[in-house]
Order: structure tokens, then sequence, then C-alpha cells
């Protein structure tokens, strides 16, 4: 495979509270020995309920956090441990959408300084000038190039959002890791924002790791998703494999829990109801980290972690897989 | 015969420095025990200021409410604040999105059940406890005995939400108004609340509003949908009759544009261009026919004047609010909603 | 919860340790002789040696930095040996250069005095205050609540001098209803105790409570707003519950933080309001020592009152865990 990005064993371990005067400090085990690659030009999706460590991988990909152990490669060199000066040249190529278009855009600048941002950070001077080339930019992803000196409060939450993908293509990078990029909209809002992604990724061939709780939007976008729970990936197959035939008990369970918008189907779906929550990453559970919840764990689950194998054309982690 | 729950004409606006906002406008609807109705619109379409509104929440604030909420007969939006006091908790309850907000930080679970079943009930505390202690039981919190003791924060949010839903039917009410109450939830954690307010609602015969964006929520759990937007209804009838035979062309919109675990993947989804208005400045018109793709064929009817709630046929209990005629719309909807589906 | 406190008095600790370091530092650089100044009058550059000599002014700075923190814990011995041998005993602040007493001693002497105004003030501005913030708050828009909050207004940008004087004009010097204020044991003269400080009281307190009074109106116009409030008020609870069970409970923990740290700073002396009506409390002690550059009492009250606020602060932090279980549980 010709990989963009290549992440093994990648872990990240976030200090928590410390309980007595001179005993240990809790870890926080949010992301645990995950390994996959991302093709170039190919949209993975990223899915899982909160706290499974989607984000954090998010952010450990985009070097915006430092992990605690493995390795990341990106186009064929290895920036697990590079400084922010190191980083610098290598953002142009990586670049992030985040979540919440309110908190991640400055509303003290106009939405021009905003997308031309990373030429200024990178040194970098476009074709044709900087305002231009942000006014192309600005037509890409939907948006009147005529208000480039408007403020971010003067959009809509999903204008808003359109800004930050122009600014995440400014330098025409080869990988976006889009995390939630959708879930703070309107219903009748995520849909044009899935649609711009989808024909940006595919105009420009950008690969993309699409973070994301919903299976129905990841579903319209990844070609590829992998299924995190507790810090580490539970099942990764390509789309239609994973929806139509999922191997890990998870995967199945969090499909069925989908609610179906169409009445007829309601009572035809197989249904599996998991009870309880998702444990507190502090104290996983031994071996299986599901097991928990699961309905088919038997012994050797509690006292063996499952490693992520190779069963048809999906890679599972799971002792008893469908 | 009347209905458990019946709202008629039920209109609320707010003062605002940018004049007054009207939030609902002239909404009406019905509601019997033991069935649930979904009301359904995104941010500002006035769903939530409606819920308010039926457990008499606007008393008291500067905003305006007229029209008449009958619940069991008795004119919720007629009486004194302090009539309407005594039956909320008893008679209606609700719980809301923010499950971790909505309880007060600094007692304990079981404080609060108890003290939402003394308001109504003269018991002593240890048997108000005793009570917390049943609806945790009841509502799937596992050792209930040493969890009355724990403080909201303790919870995970599952079981926050749970224990709001106890408090809300500890006095056994007889509507319970559920303001997007699974939306701060995770999917498997969704689906298990979503259950558990089916199995109480079949145990106790409530009637239940559930106040949601979700069309895969309320297809799950209700019988009627409402649908608003910008503050009006602008189409009511089954879960049968909206999510399978829609007939606005918002509701069009949502249910093409929503993506899903069936269909072609690869396929672009139908978005709806533009953004919902907001209600300080609320389209002239029909609210929706800025974004709406139809208003060619009808002509400046769309722009100048708001088309009534009317039967989808003569005699029909779906109603719609759109200048499009009935021939039209079906003529549309066979050809170019259905096919998206 | 024990290892909380633990750390927090031990932290408490390293703190005092290091203001008393730098007010000793900075005392002792400066270039005044402490020696020429503890001589008074009639000095000759022979009793100026002795002197120094005597209060071991000719060691370095951190051996009488380290003989001053022992006189704090063990006490000390001036002159060990020779027939003035003079005995310090534990907590030893030194000698005031102006009357020769103990630090320790005058320390001793003025607490009652400022103790009596803080706690006398603090309650009368805690039942004002509060009790204002939370009609205010309640009557939110109507006249009852414009008026209250443009005394406070008004009340929190005037100051001590200007107040305490005013008042001491009507009151004392017109009116003759109060007598001039000091100080009295409240043991054997409570009735004189309460005349003599109910100007200090009045004064601190009409200054104070705009604060609080300021701080509960917002606090529980703030709470007013949490989705918890709408809870209970869905549940059916009366007004009166929603108010002081909910309402106010919620708005309670920051008061209480300002609470104890303004009592904490006022216990080192109430500076102002004593130096204003000439009370002997600490604070008065410390005006005077530094008029008169009086080095050991200086350091002693200063160190003091840092005491006091660090104390504050971690009966604050306690009463924080008392009020809030998720800092408790944590």
């Amino acid at each position: 495979m010709n990989s963009i990005l290549k992440v093994e064993g990648l872990t990240k371990h976030f200090p928590g509270n410390k309980h007595s005067l001179f005993g240990k400090r809790d870890v926080v085990q949010a992301v645990d020995g995950i390994s996959f690659e991302v093709a170039k030009g190919e949209a993975i999706g990223l899915v899982g309920e909160s706290g499974c460590g989607k984000s954090t991988t998010g952010r450990l990909t985009t070097r915006l956090l430092e992990p605690t152990a493995g390795t990341i490669q990106f186009d064929g060199n290895d920036i697990t441990h590079l400084s922010n000066a190191q980083m610098r040249p290598i953002r142009a190529d990586l670049q992030i959408i985040f979540q919440d278009p309110y908190a991640s855009l400055n509303p003290r600048h106009t939405v021009g300084t905003i997308v031309a941002s990373p030429f200024r950070i990178g040194g970098v001077e476009p074709e044709g000038g900087t305002k231009k080339r942000v006014q192309e930019l600005l037509e890409i992803v939907g948006l009147n190039p005529e208000h480039y000196n408007r403020y971010p409060h003067e959009f809509s939450g999903g204008q808003r959002q359109r800004i930050g993908i122009a600014r995440a293509l400014a330098l025409r990078p080869k990988l976006i890791v889009a995390d939630e990029p959708v879930s703070a909209l309107d219903v009748s809002i995520q849909a044009q924002v899935i649609n711009l992604l989808k024909d940006l990724q595919k105009q420009f061939d950008i690969a993309f790791i699409f973070i994301a709780h919903d299976l129905a939007v990841v579903r319209h976008f990844a070609q590829r998703v992998a299924v995190m729970y507790l810090g580490n990936i539970v099942e990764i197959a390509d789309r239609d494999t994973l929806y139509s035939n999922p191997k890990h008990p998870y995967t199945k369970a969090l499909l069925s829990a989908v609610p179906e918008v169409d009445p007829d189907a309601v009572g035809s779906r197989e249904r599996i109801r998991l009870t309880g929550d998702v444990p507190n990453p502090i104290n996983p559970p031994s071996g299986c980290r599901f097991r928990t919840r699961c309905w088919k764990a038997q012994d050797i689950c509690a006292s063996s972690a499952p490693a992520l194998l190779q069963i048809g054309t999906s890679q599972v982690a799971c002792h008893f897989p469908e | 015969m009347s209905k458990f729950l019946e709202v008629n004409n039920l209109s609320i606006s707010f003062p605002t420095e940018d004049g007054v906002v009207k939030a609902v406008d002239n909404m009406s609807f019905s509601l019997e025990k033991g069935k649930t109705l979904g009301i359904v619109g995104e941010s500002g379409s006035g769903k939530s200021v409606t819920s308010l509104a039926i457990l008499g929440l606007h008393k008291g604030s500067t905003a305006e409410v007229s029209g008449e909420i009958l619940i069991d007969g008795q004119d919720i939006n007629a009486m004194a604040e302090n009539d309407v006091r005594l039956l909320r908790g008893k008679v209606m309850s609700m719980i809301f999105q923010d499950a971790l907000a909505a309880l007060h930080p600094y007692y304990t679970v079981g404080n609060q059940i108890a003290e939402a079943y003394l308001v109504h009930n003269k018991v002593s505390k240890s048997e108000a406890k005793k009570r917390a202690i049943e609806m945790l039981d009841r509502v799937g919190i596992p050792e209930p005995q040493k969890r009355v003791d724990d403080y909201p924060h303790q919870f995970s949010g599952g079981m926050r939400q749970r224990a709001m839903i106890a408090m809300a039917l500890s006095c056994n009410p007889s509507l319970l108004i559920a303001d997007e109450p699974t939306t701060a939830l995770d999917v498997t954690v969704q689906a298990q609340i979503i259950d558990l307010l089916r199995d109480l609602q079949k145990e106790f015969n409530t009637a239940i509003i559930l106040i949601t964006h979700d069309l895969g929520v309320v297809s799950e759990t209700a019988d009627d949908i409402l649908l608003m937007y910008a503050g009006k209804a602008i189409e009511y009838g089954t879960v049968r009759d909206v999510l399978q035979k829609p007939q606005h062309p918002y509701g069009w919109g949502l249910l093409t544009s929503i993506p899903r675990l069936t269909g072609d993947p690869e396929k672009s989804l139908a978005a709806i261009p533009g953004t919902p208005p907001s209600l300080i400045s609320v389209p002239s018109g029909c609210a929706f026919h800025p974004r709406c793709s139809y208003v060619k064929q009808v002509g400046t009817a769309c722009s100048s004047s708001i088309p009534d709630l009317l039967p989808v046929s003569a005699g029909a209990h779906h109603l719609v609010r759109c200048h499009l005629d009935t021939a039209a719309r079906e003529e549309i909807f066979r050809s170019q909603v259905a096919p998206k589906l | 919860m024990f290892n909380y406190l633990v750390r927090r008095i031990l932290s408490g600790g390293v703190v005092l340790g290091i203001v008393s370091a730098i007010v000793f530092g900075i005392f002792y650089i400066l270039p005044a002789d402490p020696a020429r100044l503890s001589c008074g009058k009639t000095c000759s550059e022979e009793l100026i040696l002795k002197i120094r000599h005597t209060l071991e002014l000719d060691q370095t700075l951190p051996v009488q930095y380290g003989r001053y923190v022992k006189g704090i814990f063990v006490g000390r011995t001036y002159l060990k040996g020779s027939p003035a041998e003079l005995k310090c005993s534990a907590p030893c602040l030194g000698y005031s250069f102006q009357t020769n007493q103990p630090v320790t001693q005058l320390l001793k002497d003025r607490l009652p005095a400022t103790a009596s105004i803080a706690f006398g003030a603090s309650i009368l501005w805690l039942l004002i205050g509060l009790s204002s913030g939370i009609i205010s708050a309640l009557r939110r828009g109507t006249w009852v609540d414009k008026l209250s909050q443009g005394v406070a207004l008004g009340a929190a940008s005037l100051q001590i001098y200007f107040v305490g004087l005013v008042l001491q004009f009507i009151f004392v010097n017109k009116l003759a209803w109060l007598p001039t204020p000091g100080y009295s044991s409240p043991l054997h003269y409570p009735l004189d105790w309460a005349k003599q400080m109910a100007l200090p009281w009045i004064t601190l307190a009409f200054l104070l409570s705009a604060i609080y009074s300021r701080l509960t109106r917002a606090g529980m116009i703030e709470i007013m707003g949490e989705d918890y409030v709408r809870t209970a008020r869905a549940k059916g609870l009366g007004n009166r519950t929603i108010q002081f069970k909910h309402v106010l409970r919620g708005a309670i923990t920051p008061i209480v933080t300002v609470f104890g740290l303004d009592l904490g700073g006022l216990l080192g002396g109430a500076v102002i309001t004593e130096y204003v009506f000439n009370i002997p409390g600490l604070g008065k002690l410390s005006t005077d020592a530094v008029s008169n550059l009086d080095l050991p009492v200086i350091t002693g009250t200063v160190i003091f009152s840092a005491f006091f606020i660090i104390v504050a602060n971690i009966l604050v932090d306690l009463l924080y865990a008392a009020l809030d279980p998720k800092v408790r549980i944590q």
C-alpha cells in the first residue's frame, strides 16, 4: 500500500489525579497501542463512543499532542517526536478541522486573515498573491469571495465550518484530519458539509481521517472504517464489509443501536442492547476491554487481550469474532 | 371526546431589544395517555419553548403566552402560578438534554428524587428516600441503595439521565416531556434510554412529548410527529404519514439529506440549501421559501402569504402547511423524493 | 482529604518561610542601620558597636536569619554567657527598638483589639450584605433592587478614612451617641467594648457589605439561569425552597471564599480602620512601627499577617471541600 500515514503502536497516557501524598498518579489510557495506515487519497473513518480515544488519535497524528509511545510516519518521514519548529514545514501537508466552528476561529480576525494564516505561518507566497488565492479558496468551499473582510460572527455555524475547511485547504495538504466536523451543526446543514468534504477529497485527491461518533455519517464519507473502543482499535474493514458484515461484537452492537428512520424497518432489525456504560479509561478491564459489556465474553477474554488479526477482508481484535 | 392533552392556538413571544420575537406561532396539537408525540425541528424552531409552556414555566418571565393548554380539561395557561406548581412533577414532568447541568451539583441524587416525591406526597423523609431507591432500581441503576447517596458527578452520563427519569416519574405523572433526552449520550446508551422510556410508558400509561432533532429517535419512539420550522407547525401526522409520505418540502429535504445505514453511500446527500432563519428576521410568507426548491411551481404566494396548516386530503389527520396543491406534492414526492429515500 | 490537608499545611509553611526570608532580607539590607536606630538620640560609636554585637548584627545575614527562625520555633538567647544574657522564649520575634518589649508580647497585646474589629464587623457585613443581595436578586429590576444596588455602588466607592471620620464627627462629636472609639477588654467591660467598637464595625461593614451585596446578587442571578433551577421548578417546588435550597446554596461558595480571605486579611491588621479610629490593634502597631523604622516589629507583624492569610486560605479550601462534593470526593 502506498501510504501517506502509518501509525504503529501509538499510545497516549494522560496524567490523572493523585490519591495519596506519595502514591502513584492515575494514568488515563486514552489511546493504547493502536496501528493503522492511511493510503494516499484515501478517506478512512474513525468511529467510537465518547472516551474511545478517537479525538486523541486525531490530535496525535497531527502532532498537536506528544505520543507516549509508538511511531507515526507521515509521507515517509518519522514525525513521532518532532518539535514544533520541525513540524512547521510538514504542517503544510497535514491539516486538521475541528468540531466546534465557534471556538476554532479567532473572533478578532477577518475571514481573509484566518484563511491566509497557513501562508503566513508557512512563509509561503501563493501564485497571484495571497488575497487572490484566499478568494479562490472561499469560492471552492462555497462562500462568497467578497466576504473576505467579514468576521466569523457574521457567519452561521455551517458557514464557519466552511471557513475552517478553506483554511485547512490553503496549502493543498496531503492529509486532513476532520474531528467531528459536522456534529455541532443543524441536521439540515450537516449534509452540505459532508458533500463539500467529499467533493474536495475527490477533486484534490486528499487523504482524510474522518473522526465521528455517527456511524451513518462515516458511511457516507469513508472508504475504510476503523472502530475504536476504550483506546483500542477493535475492527478495521472496508466500508461495505464493516457495515454489512461486522465481525466484532462491539461493531455489531454499535450498528444495531443507530435509530432507524424508516418506521417499517424499526421492528425488523436485529436489536442488540449493551448493558452499562463505557468503563473508565483510568482503570480499563483486563484482557479484552469490551468484555464487561459483551454477551459473548468467556474466561479467556478476561485473561488475554485479543490481537488485531486478519479475518477475511477485515482486521478484528476479538476472541470470538462473528 | 376530549384528549388528555390539548393545545389550541398556542403562541409565545418574547420582547427583545430588536423587537418582539415570535418563538411559537399558533400551534395546535393533542395527545392521549400512553401515546408519544415527537416534536421535531432544528435549533430555534420553537420546540423547547413550546414544551416549557406546557409546564407553565414561562409564568413569571417576560414571555407572552396566548392560547389554551388543556391538561385533563384544565387550562394551564389560564391558571395561577401557584396552582400550576402543584401540578408540576405530579401531573406533568420533564427531563432535559444535559442531565449533568439539570441536576443540582451539591445535593445527592437520592435527595433530589426524594425532594420531588416529598413536594406532592405527605410522607416522611425516610419514606421518600425509600421511594428514591425504588425509582432508581426501576430505571436500572445497579445497587440503588448505595448509589442513592452519590452526587450527580459520580454517575456516568447514561446513569444521570436514568436518575432524571426516576425523578420525573417519582410521582407517576400522566405526561412526561422529554427535551432531547438522548442527544448528549452515546449511541449504545441512547438505545438503552429509548428502551427504558418505552417500557416505562407501557407500565405507567404515560403520555410522552419527545422533543428532538433526530428523525431516527422519533421514528423509534413516537406515534405522531409534529414538524416545526421557524416557530410554526409545518406538518403534523402519524409517524408513518410524516416519515414515509412526507408532504412538506422541508420534510422531504430532511429525509433525503440525512445519512443512513442503507442506500448507496457513494451518492451525494440531497442537502437543503441555506440555513435555518433567525427568529428575529423570519422570511415573509412561508418561512421556508428561501430554501425551497419548488417555489417556482407556486409563484409569488410563497413569499407573500403564509400558507395554512391544512389536511392533506379532505378529512385526513395528516396536516401540512404548504402552497403546493395536493396533486403537485404527490407528483413531486413520487418522481423526485421517493427515489432518494 | 487528609493527604490534601497535610499537603496544604506543608506548602503553607513553605510560603511562610519564603515571606519571612524576603521581609527579613529587605529590612536588613536597607541602608538604615538598625544599631543606630535602636541606639536613640544620645549615641556614641562605642555604643553602636556594643548594640551591634547585642543584636548579633555582626553576624552574616544567613546566620542572622537562621537564628531568627530558630528563635520562632525554640526561642533564643542573646549575649550568651555574658552577665547581660537575655533569654527570649519561643516564639521569639526579637525586641522592639522603640520600647525594648518582646515583639511576641506586643503582638499578643494588640491581637484582641484587631480580632474584635474583624469578627464584629464581619458578622455585621455578612448580615447586611447577604440579605440585601438576596433581596435585590429576588426583586431584580424593582425599585428595591435599584436602591440597594445604588447604595452598594456608592458605598463601595467610598474610603474608610472618609466615611470613618464623617461618622465619627456625626455620632461622637455632634450627637454624642457614642464614645470616642478605642478598645476595652470585652471580658471586663463588655458594654464599653461594644460602644467603643461600634463605629469601626459600622464603618468597615458599610463598605464591605456593599461588595458582598453585589457579589450575592450577581451569584444568585447567575444560578437562577442554571438548568438545575429549571429542574427544581419543573418538580413543582415552591419559590422559597427554590430560592434558598437551590439558588442560594449554589451561589454561596464564591461568597465563602471571598469572606475567608477578607477575614484572614483583617485579622492581620485592619490597618486603615485602626489608624483612623486610633485603636491599639495590630494594624496600628505596624503603622507605628513603620513610621519609627522599628524593624523587628515590622518583620513580626508582616509574618504574623502572612500567617493569618495562609491559615485563612487553608480554611477556605477546607470549607470549599465541605460545600462542594465534587472537590470533597476527589
